[in-house]
Order: structure tokens, then C-alpha cells, then sequence
């Protein structure tokens, strides 16, 4: 609008414009700015600020002087660092793995010829459009050590005879962080696969058929090669958002018991935030980058095989 | 028949060779699986939905009560809620937050992704990737200096804090989206524009954005889903009660130590649900389109 008010107010205004408009690179540098300037000052500026706490000793309330690998060095040789880097990768393994069995088995079924087959999709999709916090905090309730509705099932059927101690003992709260982040993850998977599947077309199954596969074959020689370049997509989004998860842990178990669910993201939050040193939350978080490269870089092959493949098929 | 061998590509099991399978086979290989991921994954919404209107006697007293239903059912958990607590405020800061987040980062969207996708400037390629790339730097390793920058800029404790760092995971996504979008609108429509001696400004208001509307809308609507869903930087930048978002005040406010009150508690995440959850119902399309969009592109 502002740039409509000035073509008619001064002339000068409006060679300027011309300008512009004959320049394309000053046109979309232009076009680019808003969105340049918020990401460059909210997103690139603090991820180094980041890595520069992370060479500091900063505190909340006291800036820091650089200290070099100090907070490095303190990890190092941190018990408690490892135990988060253990359960980020077990947590980001178990979940990944799960999510994307349960999620393409979903998928297949929602792929059938169903009744109300847009229904069932939408209603499928809603543990991820709830937010996280939100239904984490109904997992909490599930997961009550007296009054858990689990507990209270499996007593009815007589499988065990006290309440489960869902997120007091260590095994049964990574299970139980586990299963919650894995219900949450499912509909992404699966409604992602599924628009996958509607691309392949059914002429490669009849033909298939005829020839003698068999379902499991049809699956592995057909569906699973046309569904890979899509899969090695949603599964780095899927282990990207679960290897920095966060919201899940800090309320179901705030990293406990006993350090046994602590992420690194949510240790980072309680050594950084709830415990002041910010130089030191700062270097857990820049710990994460090389994981997240990793995850990155395999999006990238992913992607790269798919334009080989688009250029195979034509 | 042809919407049935064009939207369902898994055949064997139905379309032209349905006759292949039986009625009883069916039940055990697609219905009675997908009902069950029915149950598991809706069960946890009816749980809260049961204890927000359960009565505290009934809550917790499964010996007298079938836990699964609700004989007496209160709307005290609401009332407390709504009148006792702050919660109010914390819906209409959620709602201001995440319209003003979600249409500033549309605004900027609009802009860098028909620069990016149309004019074609040189290094535009690079820019989307580099957008791209922002796309996947998660708020789980910005938080700490964010919170740091926030402080210093003296928005610590106030809605612009939030307004301000939300579109960092919002413009990426929109941006990339909204490129997926305009790329499908064929350059013949702007080249005949632009012969009638239209300004790039008027090709994008008057051709561009009039038919990318439902990218608009999908890009409008899920923004606003993940900025209503944000929970690490609205914990980390905002202190007081009354700045609270709905996620964060039901979560440190509505806890006491000692005394869970689960009526309320479950009361606090279903009204702060049902929001996203209506928005979502009314344009689930565009909602799926814009997942699976993001991903696909």
C-alpha cells in the first residue's frame, strides 16, 4: 500500500520505481528484505550467539568472558551429559523405528477401499494437531501411578495385581515417553506415506498380479521402491522433531526418574534456564548440531534420488 | 467407479481385483487393525474429555464408579477454571500471539517466495535452499540465545517477545510452501500482465496472490496451529501469569505440588484443543495439503 500512495505523491518516486522494476535482482532483494531481516536477526544471529555462549561462562544476570572448551571439557567428563546423549539416541532410535512401522501399516489401511475414508483420515491426523503440551498432559493423567486408567484395565483383566509405576521407575518411564511420543507421531507419518501412495498408479499393481507376485511381493518390489524417495523425507523430518523434542519429556517427567528420560534438549533447558548457566546449556545445545547435520545431510541424498529416479521413469 | 481406481493405488485388495479378497478376510487385514489405531489414537481425547466433566468423588473412587463414564456430570471443573484462574487471559494472549506471528510471517512469506520462485534474481536458487535450511534449525538449540537476545532487547515478559520469534519457524515453512504454490501458476498469465503494462507490484496483488489463495489459506491455517502448539520459547521469554500462553499456564499455573487437580487440568487442555481442533475441521484439505506439501516439495 505504501508503495502505491508514493507512485502518485512524487514524481521522483516513480523513476525510482522503474528502476526497480527493470532490475530484478533490486526487485526481489526488495521483495526478500522482510523476510531476510527477521530470519538473519531471530534465527542465523543467534545460532552464533549460541555457539559463542557456548565458549563463555555466561550466567543469567552476568555476562560471560570466554572461556574456550571449559564447558566442553566439563561435559566431557559429565555422567549426566552421556546419560542424556544415551536416552536422545535410544528415544530418537525406538520412537523413529516405531513410528515409521505403525505409520506406514496406517497408511496401507487407509490406502484400502474404505466407508467414510476422508473421515477416518481426518480423524486420524488430530493427536498431531492437539497441541503437544496439551495432550502430553492427558498422558500424565493416563500415566498416574494410582489412579492410571492402564492400570485399572490390566487389573480388571487380571494380568497384574498392583498399579504399574508408569514414569517413577526408569525403564517403564522411557517406555511410557516413548509410547507417548510414538502416538503423537504416527498420523504425521502416515498421512504423509499415504499422499505418497496415491501417487503410484494401480495399472503397476494389476500388472504385478498378473505376472504371479504375491501381496508381500507387490509390496516389496513395487510400492516400497516408489515410496522411498518420500520416506527418507518424512523420516528426517520425523527424527529431526523427536531428536529435539522437548515439550513431551518436560512434562511428563521433567527428565526423571533418576536423570533416566533427561533429553539433551531438556537438560540443556535446566542447566541453561532453571539453573542460570547459560554458557553451559548453550554448549548441550550446540552438542545436538552434528546429530542434526546428520539427519540433514541425509534428506539431501534423499532428495537427490528422487530426481534420479523422476529422470529413470520418464 | 473411476474415483475408485484413481484415489486408491494399493490394489490386490480392492478396485479392479477386489473380488480377490474375502468379506472375512478383510475384517482381520483392514478393519479390525484400523480400529484398533482408532481407539489408541482417539482414546486419550475421550479420557480428557470423561474427567473434565467427572465430579471429584467420582475422579478418583473406581470402586463405586466405572471409570470409563460419568454419572453426575459437573461443569465445576470449567467454571473454576474460567472464573478462578487466569485462563481467559491466556486464551486471548494465545489468540493475539498467534494471529499476529502467523500474519507476519504470511506477509513475509508472500514477498520472499514470489521473489524467490518468479523473478528469478540472480541467486534466487541459493536463497530458497538457504530457506530451506532454516526450515530444519529446531527452537530446541535457539532457545538459550534467543532467550539472551530477548532479555537485552527488553521484550523479556512481553507478547513481542513471542510475535518476534515465532516467524523464525514460520517463514520457512510458509515461504516453502507458498513456493510449491506459485511455482503451479503458469507464467503466460503474468507475461500477458506485464505486455499490458502492468507493475510487478499489481501482477502479485492482482494475478499472483488471487489465485494462491487456498496456498494462503493452508499456509495461514497451519502457522497459526504451530504458533497456538509453541511451547519452549513462550516457557523460556515469559515470567508473569497474565503473559502466559494456554499451553504454558496450564501447565505451571494449574499444578500445585502437592494436589493434582486433574478435573481442572483436563478441562485447561481441552478448551485449549478445541480451538485448533475446530479450525482444523473446517479445512482439514488444506490442513493435509500443507503437511504433506511441506514434505513433498
Amino acid at each position: 500500500m505504501t508503495q502505491a500512495t508514493t507512485i502518485g505523491t512524487t514524481r521522483r518516486a516513480v523513476s525510482l520505481l522503474e528502476r526497480l522494476e527493470n532490475s530484478r535482482l533490486g526487485l526481489g532483494l526488495l521483495f526478500l528484505l522482510p523476510a531476510a531481516a527477521l530470519l538473519l536477526v531471530f534465527l542465523t544471529y543467534p545460532l552464533g550467539l549460541g555457539v559463542w555462549l557456548g565458549f563463555t561462562d555466561e550466567k543469567i544476570g552476568r555476562p560471560g568472558i570466554y572461556v574456550g572448551l571449559e564447558n566442553y571439557g566439563f561435559l566431557w567428563h559429565d555422567s549426566v551429559f552421556w546419560l542424556s546423549v544415551f536416552n536422545t539416541v535410544l528415544y530418537t532410535t525406538v520412537a523413529s523405528v516405531l513410528k515409521f512401522g505403525l505409520g506406514l501399516w496406517l497408511a496401507l489401511l487407509l490406502n484400502e477401499r474404505l466407508p467414510f475414508k476422508a473421515f477416518f483420515r481426518a480423524i486420524v491426523l488430530l493427536p498431531w494437531v492437539v497441541p503437544t503440551v496439551l495432550s502430553a498432559i492427558a498422558f500424565w493423567w493416563i500415566y498416574d501411578a494410582q489412579f492410571s486408567i492402564l492400570s485399572y484395565v490390566l487389573q480388571k483383566i487380571g494380568l497384574i495385581t498392583g498399579p504399574i509405576n508408569f514414569l517413577g521407575d526408569p525403564t517403564n518411564a522411557r517406555a511410557s515417553v516413548i509410547a507417548a511420543n510414538v502416538w503423537r507421531g504416527i498420523p504425521f507419518v502416515a498421512i504423509t506415506l499415504l499422499a505418497g501412495l496415491q501417487t503410484i498408479s494401480p495399472s503397476l499393481y494389476e500388472a504385478a498380479t498378473l505376472d504371479g507376485a504375491t501381496s508381500w511381493q507387490r509390496f516389496r518390489y513395487v510400492t516400497f521402491p516408489l515410496l522411498t524417495p518420500i520416506i527418507a523425507i518424512v523420516m528426517t523430518f520425523s527424527v529431526l522433531f523427536t531428536f529435539t523434542d522437548f515439550q513431551l519429556i518436560y512434562v511428563l517427567t521433567r527428565g526423571g526418574p533418576v536423570n533416566a528420560t533427561h533429553l539433551m534438549a531438556t537438560l540443556s533447558f535446566q542447566r541453561g534456564i532453571s539453573g542460570g548457566n547459560l554458557g553451559e546449556g548453550a554448549a548441550i545445545a550446540v552438542a545436538m548440531i552434528p546429530f542434526l547435520l546428520a539427519a540433514i545431510l541425509f534428506s539431501y541424498f534423499g532428495l537427490q534420488r528422487r530426481r534420479w529416479q523422476q529422470g529413470g521413469r520418464d | 467407479m473411476a474415483d475408485v481406481t484413481t484415489t486408491t493405488a494399493r490394489a490386490g485388495d480392492e478396485g479392479g481385483m477386489n473380488y480377490l479378497e474375502r468379506l472375512p478376510r478383510r475384517v482381520v487385514t483392514v478393519y479390525l487393525p484400523l480400529a484398533i489405531f482408532v481407539f489408541v489414537l482417539l482414546f486419550p481425547f475421550y479420557w480428557m474429555a470423561i474427567t473434565t466433566f467427572k465430579p471429584n468423588e467420582e475422579l478418583t473412587d473406581y470402586k463405586n464408579y466405572s471409570p470409563f463414564w460419568v454419572v453426575n456430570p459437573t461443569l465445576a471443573h470449567i467454571r473454576y477454571l474460567l472464573f478462578e484462574t487466569s485462563y481467559p487471559g491466556w486464551l486471548l494472549n494465545t489468540v493475539i500471539i498467534s494471529v499476529a506471528a502467523t500474519f507476519l510471517s504470511l506477509l513475509a512469506s508472500v514477498f520472499a517466495a514470489y521473489a524467490i520462485e518468479r523473478l528469478r534474481f540472480k541467486g534466487s536458487r541459493g536463497v530458497g535452499l538457504a530457506i530451506f535450511l532454516a526450515y530444519l534449525v529446531p527452537p530446541s538449540i535457539l532457545f538459550i540465545p534467543l532467550a539472551v537476545m530477548v532479555f537485552k532487547l527488553g521484550l523479556y515478559d512481553t507478547r513481542f517477545a513471542l510475535i518476534l520469534t515465532y516467524p523464525t519457524f514460520l517463514i520457512p515453512f510458509c515461504t516453502w510452501l507458498l513456493m510449491g504454490y506459485f511455482r503451479s501458476i503458469p507464467y503466460e498469465l503474468e507475461e500477458c500482465a506485464l505486455i499490458d503494462g502492468a507493475t510487478r507490484w499489481q501482477i502479485l496483488t492482482r494475478i499472483v496472490l488471487p489465485l494462491a489463495v487456498p496456498g494462503l489459506i493452508s499456509a495461514g491455517i497451519f502457522a497459526f496451529t504451530l504458533s497456538w502448539n509453541e511451547f519452549i520459547y513462550a516457557l523460556t521469554f515469559i515470567q508473569s501469569s497474565e503473559n502466559k500462553t494456554v499451553p504454558v499456564g496450564v501447565l505451571t499455573e494449574l499444578v500445585r505440588s502437592d494436589v493434582y487437580e486433574w478435573g481442572a487440568l483436563m478441562a485447561g487442555a481441552l478448551l485449549g484443543s478445541l480451538p485448533v481442533v475446530i479450525l482444523y475441521s473446517f479445512f482439514v484439505e488444506h490442513y493435509v495439503s500443507s503437511m504433506t506439501g511441506a514434505v513433498k516439495e
